[in-house]
């Protein structure tokens, strides 16, 4: 039965009914336990799982990481919390260095999902708000998820889990108690690497991830009174990400924008702007547009902050612009 | 060498004013209106443990060094910064520190000799070295304070900057602040031993604990520590037993913290002791707290007075600065 929950309760609906059908599954990071972590997340897991299954750490993200790894060459399934996505920096190595490419060099799988929640607009700085996601996307062997929707923060969830892969799962901490949609009581997953549709429209294809969704839904709205059609795509996992959709999509409206929390400049979005060209070169009407963040550190002070993250204005300025070609 | 009278009185001071500017802070940030902030984020206090950061940095000298962590705002104070910047930089003002880039904790003062503190625990350590390195090269007698807390003591950067320093004798003291918890985790789920500062002993320096909530003790602890890195004889370890008597931020009720605890360590206030210990010298009476805690007190509301009232950054200097020219 769906009922509308919060994006954090799916988030935690998913680990806590994972961990009840498989035992291999198992959270451990910094102040989980009891505390149930610092965003609510793992709230009550210690109570129904005990302190085997859910486990405080020292503040060490390199340990954590590395133990995951370990954990899951022996057979298990491990789920670590790094408490901001900001501290993976702390354990590239093992991420990148042996969990990415363990499996293609040794043979052996490395399930592992990280849970990392990452961006900005909450006015927490630099060392709270980045998003990492394309860094990771540069890493083959590694898997990328950015959930927007509470539905996808569970089924995508289940599904990294049961990836024999490591995933890195970028949670969106901005909508943890923002966004409430219907979330099925049951188990299911959301496949890793397809793409949806959120809205359809006629002449310009916007392709997002995470967060900036609902901003797109705002320009999409008040580009109809203007007689412009947005068709949104939800990338919801970024390696592997769902070229077909994009594609096809782009075949029908021949021009395309790219939103972004992340600086623009090296985002993920040049990615997809190239794949765009490389594929449907013939089908471009006007340029491919990307959007992010400035090109600075991030700023805690809200004024700068606002300006610092992609806007509204943005989006609909790049629609416009695209509609004059 | 003992304190002299005029010397206490400063430090029982500069006990009192981190005390009432963090009260202060504490005030604000519980008070404010959310949606129209004077402070920007939460405040990170060091109530409880105003004795660590205020005795260990009133041993350096005017060419010294700070690498502080979170909780050293009477190390600051110590080294000249005024209750005016750190309430800018609360208030993430145009002329605070970072200019209204960054917020709270998270500041720098070059000129002051602070280095600018970052939120991944530790990551500061090698960068304390590398200033003692450039002192060493310039022949300078520098030596550089470096605060960590009990919860960062686990990251791998803070054991590596520790070894290295004993490597190259660098003049930096090591201080170890610690106050118990991190977040919610208390110092048994984080390490086995009983103190921080006998892993001095594998990195080879010398290791010592003391009662941070002595300030004269931790004054002479640490100052043997810096006497012996001056004399170019290296770096030391130096645990200042502490608690933390605040959540981890002011946004947390800290109910994990058992109130026996706490009780305990009411009775071991940092300032309360420095009273009794100024009473029985003789040196102070009541009536001379009273008006010093009352001359803090208003100097303190006329610096939020000055910094309310100054501007706030502006979008058009946000991307200036990430170059330096
Ligand atoms: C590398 C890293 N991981 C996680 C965090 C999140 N975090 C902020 S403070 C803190 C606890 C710090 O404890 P401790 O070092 O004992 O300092 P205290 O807050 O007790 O003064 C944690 C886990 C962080 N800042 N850096
Ligand atoms: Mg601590």
């Amino acid at each position: 039965m769906p009922r509308e929950i919060w994006y954090a309760d799916a988030i935690r609906e998913a680990l806590s009914q994972e961990m009840r059908r498989d035992d291999a599954v198992y959270v451990f990071g910094e102040d989980v336990a009891a505390y149930g972590g610092v965003f609510g997340i793992t709230k009550d897991l210690l109570a129904e799982f005990g302190p085997v299954r859910v486990r405080n750490t020292p503040l060490s993200e390199a340990a954590i990481i590395g133990e995951a790894i370990g954990a899951a060459i022996y057979g298990l399934r491990p789920v670590p919390e790094i408490q901001f996505a900001d501290f993976l920096t702390t354990a590239v190595s093992p991420i990148v260095d042996i969990a990415a490419s363990y499996h293609y060099r040794i043979g052996t799988p490395v399930p592992i999902t990280i849970r990392a929640p990452s961006g900005g607009a909450l006015r927490i700085g630099h060392f709270h708000s980045k998003c990492l996601e394309a860094w990771f996307t540069h890493v083959p062997g590694l898997k990328v998820v950015v959930p927007a929707t509470a539905y996808d923060a569970k089924g995508l969830l289940v599904a990294s889990i049961r990836d024999n892969n490591p995933v890195i799962y970028f949670e969106q901490k901005k909508l943890y108690r923002e966004i409430k949609d219907d979330v099925p009581d049951e188990l299911y997953t959301v496949p890793l690497g397809k793409a949806v549709v959120r809205r359809e429209g006629k002449d310009i294809t916007l392709i997002t991830y995470g967060s900036p969704l609902y901003l797109a839904y705002q320009a999409a709205k008040q580009l109809e009174k203007k007689g412009i059609g947005l068709e949104i795509i939800d990338l919801r996992t970024l390696q592997p990400y769902d070229r077909e959709t994009i594609l096809t999509s782009f075949k029908k409206t021949n021009r395309a924008i790219i939103l972004h929390e992340a600086p623009k400049i090296g985002g993920f979005g040049a990615e997809i702007a190239s794949m765009i060209v490389e594929e449907s070169f013939d089908q471009l009407a006007a340029p491919i547009v990307r959007i992010g963040a400035k090109q600075t550190p991030i700023p805690t002070n809200p004024v700068l902050e606002d300006n610092y993250l992609p806007s509204l204005k943005d989006v609909i300025d790049a629609a416009e612009r695209l509609m004059q070609y | 060498m003992s304190l002299t009278k005029t010397e206490l009185l400063e430090l029982y001071k500069y006990l009192r004013l981190t005390r009432t500017l963090e009260d202060w802070i504490y005030t604000i940030c519980v008070h404010q209106d959310p949606k129209q902030p004077l402070i920007i984020g939460k405040g990170y206090l060091s109530t409880g443990q105003e004795a660590v950061s205020v005795g260990a940095a009133y041993t350096l000298e005017k060419g010294d060094w700070l690498a502080q962590s979170h909780r050293d705002f009477g190390a600051l104070l110590v080294r000249g910064m005024t209750v005016d910047e750190l309430l800018a930089q609360y208030f993430s003002k145009a002329a605070s520190p970072t200019k209204g880039r960054d917020a709270n904790v998270h500041l720098g003062n070059t000129s002051k000799h602070v280095l600018g503190f970052i939120s991944h625990m530790g990551a500061m350590m090698p960068v304390a070295n590398g200033i003692a390195w450039g002192a060493k090269c310039r022949k300078n007698p520098t030596v550089v304070l470096a605060f960590f807390g009990d919860g960062a003591s686990s990251q791998g950067v803070v054991h590596e900057a520790m070894n290295y320093a004993a490597v190259f004798k660098l003049s930096v003291v090591f201080i170890c602040n610690n106050n118990r918890w991190a977040i919610s985790t208390p110092v048994k789920e984080q390490f086995t031993i009983e103190n921080i500062a006998d892993r001095a002993a594998g990195y080879g320096m010398p290791g010592a604990v003391c009662d941070g909530n002595n300030v004269v003790e931790v004054f002479e602890t640490v100052k043997k520590a810096v006497d012996r890195a001056r004399k170019g004889e290296g770096p030391s370890l130096v645990e200042c037993k502490t608690m933390r008597m605040t959540g981890h931020g002011t946004h947390d009720m800290a109910k994990y913290v058992p109130e026996d605890e706490l009780e305990h360590w009411k009775k071991r206030d940092p300032i309360q002791n420095m009273e009794n210990y100024l009473k029985e010298k003789k040196f102070a009476d009541d009536a001379y707290f009273k008006k010093v805690v009352a001359d803090m007190k208003k100097e303190v509301e006329e610096a939020t007075e000055k910094a309310k009232q100054m501007p706030g950054p502006k979008v058009e200097n946000e991307s200036r600065d990430v170059y330096a020219p």
